[in-house]
């Protein structure tokens, strides 16, 4: 008997019964979907809410490979064991030693993102009797992309329950959220444990415990490595060239650091047509734009070098597209079909206000040089409000066009 | 019962749970928010919401068939201005620094809409003496939604009760501390009482199911 029968059996005998949300979920994890259209459509697709999330997560894989394979080479260049490798395909970076520091690090990140998220799924699909949504595949793959690598595992674990329920679970499950729940994660670990998700500190792994050691009497030298973010913010100028933050050989969250691999994603999800195209154009847009009138401020004197903002503000515009995560937020997070607008118009305005605004927060506010999480959480909140106004505006207009007619 | 009918042992009892004027009427989220980051600022400002609330009530209720309705928010406005001000002078005279935490807080009891709710609901309507009944049992519940509140915030958010550590020293890295773990920083933040009160709205929602309008 093959585990299709026995999970089908399974299902039959525990149908009606409390657990049995539990086993249907396994069952169409990893067979079918739970309900396909048998009549009355008109519409047909092969798509269902997992393929979409597959799809996703396959757009995700480079990164997390290379956040895992990043996270090595930050150690080990941070402990001046390598040499900075040059380039995307450098000696030094694509290693077995920096895999194996990575998958020491980033795994546990993901099997604990996972099993906790689902844990929190299948409990809320057994006390409610609803079915299993696949909501978390995609949440439980983002979150270890967007959390620096040393982050404390249990603190992962908390913040991760927070976010799917409050984030998801009180709002009704998947497909319901208000906020992006990976979102909800990060800002929850971000204001609980600043700690650990800012300074000069958490982004390289051994960086904490080198400093316990030395603060312990050991005679070492202190390791560090600011995000080029946090070197703006303070004035301080990067050893990093254009291409390093391109390719992604720099300190950041696992999986943001290489917008060479964010664009290869972004290309997947726009030619799958899971992502949409005008969300991340219009965020880009907007960041861009943003850059441009703090360039325009700077060039115009109206700040000088003394000010703090300078250093962020005198960022080249197009710079802001290569540091910082606002790449990785315009196309995994901000174009999150449930919390994003859902008509065309609304799009590029929801798409331009978060690029907008990121950029404003980041040079604005010293303490959260990553305004990217803020901005689009702040945009979810509007996203139905966008959506009412432009379809209240269609109407409006349509309703006008029926009355020269009928005039 | 002598002192205390059915009716009465109700007025007190409804609001601590089935009617709480916070978690059901959602009244004076405005306080519960800003100051149950310690749980010692929860206990003061729910112990002078009760004294207010108490005798509030009482006064209004006395004055019931005087004040002419068209002034009575007038009315109601200048009882409570002098109980807060009676509030604010006790507690700068003998607990200066929490004060000092309660700040403006304190001032802020006149507009705290549980008072004006329940003098414009009850006391203008009932006998003083169960109108300071309902005004105790108002501010009670009031004050134990304030105090789980300043629990759970205190307790995560600084690892303390009543400003006693007790779960170890954060900097010697003691006790809960020496094992990794830290305070939770948001849990002093505002929005975090906003999620722990919505928090207790769901568990007694869920509960008592008589309780959830649609």
């Amino acid at each position: 008997m093959g585990l299709k029968e026995k999970l089908h059996k399974i299902k039959k005998k525990y149908e009606g019964k409390k657990m049995a949300p539990a086993f249907n979920a396994l069952h169409t994890f990893l067979y079918l979907p739970n309900e396909t259209t048998h009549n009355g459509t008109h519409i047909k697709a092969a798509d269902d809410l997992k393929r979409t999330m597959n799809t996703v997560i396959m757009a995700l894989v480079p990164c997390l490979i290379f956040g895992m394979f990043n996270a090595g080479y930050q150690h080990y260049l941070a402990l001046g064991e390598i040499n900075a490798a040059n380039g995307f395909l450098g000696a030094s970076f694509w290693t077995l030693d920096n895999l194996i520091v990575g998958l020491w690090q980033v795994l546990p990140l993901v099997i604990v993102s996972y099993g906790v998220g689902l844990a929190v799924e299948f409990l809320f699909a057994v006390i409610k009797g609803h079915e299993v949504e696949e909501g978390y595949l995609v949440t439980g793959m983002l979150v270890p992309l967007i959390v620096p690598v040393d982050i404390p595992l249990w603190m992962l674990s908390v913040a991760v329950i927070f976010g799917v329920v409050i984030g998801k679970e009180v709002f009704g499950g998947t497909g319901m959220n208000i906020l992006n729940p990976a979102l909800t994660i990060r800002a929850f670990l971000f204001f609980a444990y600043p700690t650990w998700m800012s300074g000069d500190k958490v982004w390289v792994h051994g960086a904490v415990e080198r400093d316990q050691a030395i603060a312990a009497g050991q005679n070492l030298d202190a390791i560090s490595g600011e995000t080029i973010l946090g070197a703006y913010a303070q004035n301080n100028s990067v050893a990093y060239d254009y291409w390093d933050m391109f390719w992604g050989l720099i300190p950041g969250s696992v999986g943001e650091t290489s917008k060479f691999l964010i664009v290869i994603g972004a290309l997947f999800l726009i030619f799958t047509k899971v992502g949409s195209w005008r969300i991340i154009i219009s965020t880009l847009i907007g960041a861009l734009t943003m850059g441009l009138i703090f360039n325009g401020v700077v060039d115009a004197g109206w700040i000088g070098t003394s000010s703090k903002f300078y250093g962020l503000m005198s960022v080249p515009f197009w710079q802001h597209l290569i540091i910082g995560s606002i790449l990785f937020g315009a196309v995994y997070m901000a174009t999150d079909p449930v919390t994003a607008s859902q008509t065309n118009k609304g799009k590029w305005i929801y798409g331009f206000l978060i690029g907008f605004i990121s950029i404003m927060i980041r040079v604005f506010n010293p303490a959260y040089p990553e305004g990217v999480f803020l901005a689009i959480l702040l945009m979810n909140v509007f996203a139905p409000t966008i959506d009412h106004y432009v379809v209240q505006g269609n109407v409006k207009r349509r309703q006008k066009r029926l009355k020269v007619k009928t005039a | 019962m002598g002192l205390l009918s059915k009716k009465d042992v109700k007025l007190i009892t409804d609001p601590l749970a089935d009617n709480n004027p916070i978690t059901i009427q959602v009244l004076g989220i405005c306080s519960a928010l800003a100051i149950t980051a310690e749980l010692k600022a929860s206990l003061v400002m729910g112990i002078a919401v009760l004294f207010v609330l108490g005798i509030g009530n009482v006064v209004i209720s006395l004055m019931r068939n005087i004040i002419p309705s068209k002034i009575r928010i007038i009315v109601q406005l200048i009882v409570v201005a002098a109980l807060v001000i009676i509030v604010d002078q006790v507690l700068k005279a003998f607990a200066y620094e929490l004060s000092k935490t309660l700040s403006v807080f304190v001032g802020l009891i006149i507009t705290n809409c549980i008072i004006m709710g329940r003098f414009e609901a009850f006391a203008l309507g009932n006998g003083p003496w169960r109108s300071f009944l309902d005004g105790i049992g108002n501010a009670a519940g009031y004050a134990i939604i304030l105090l789980i509140v300043g629990f759970f915030r205190e307790l995560l958010g600084s690892g303390t009760l009543f400003g006693i550590p007790v779960l170890g020293d954060p900097i010697e890295k003691t006790g809960l501390y020496a094992t990794g773990y830290e305070n939770n920083g948001f849990m002093l933040m505002p929005p975090m009482a906003l999620i722990v009160v919505g928090l207790i709205i769901w568990v007694q929602r869920s509960r008592n199911k008589a309780l959830i309008e649609d």
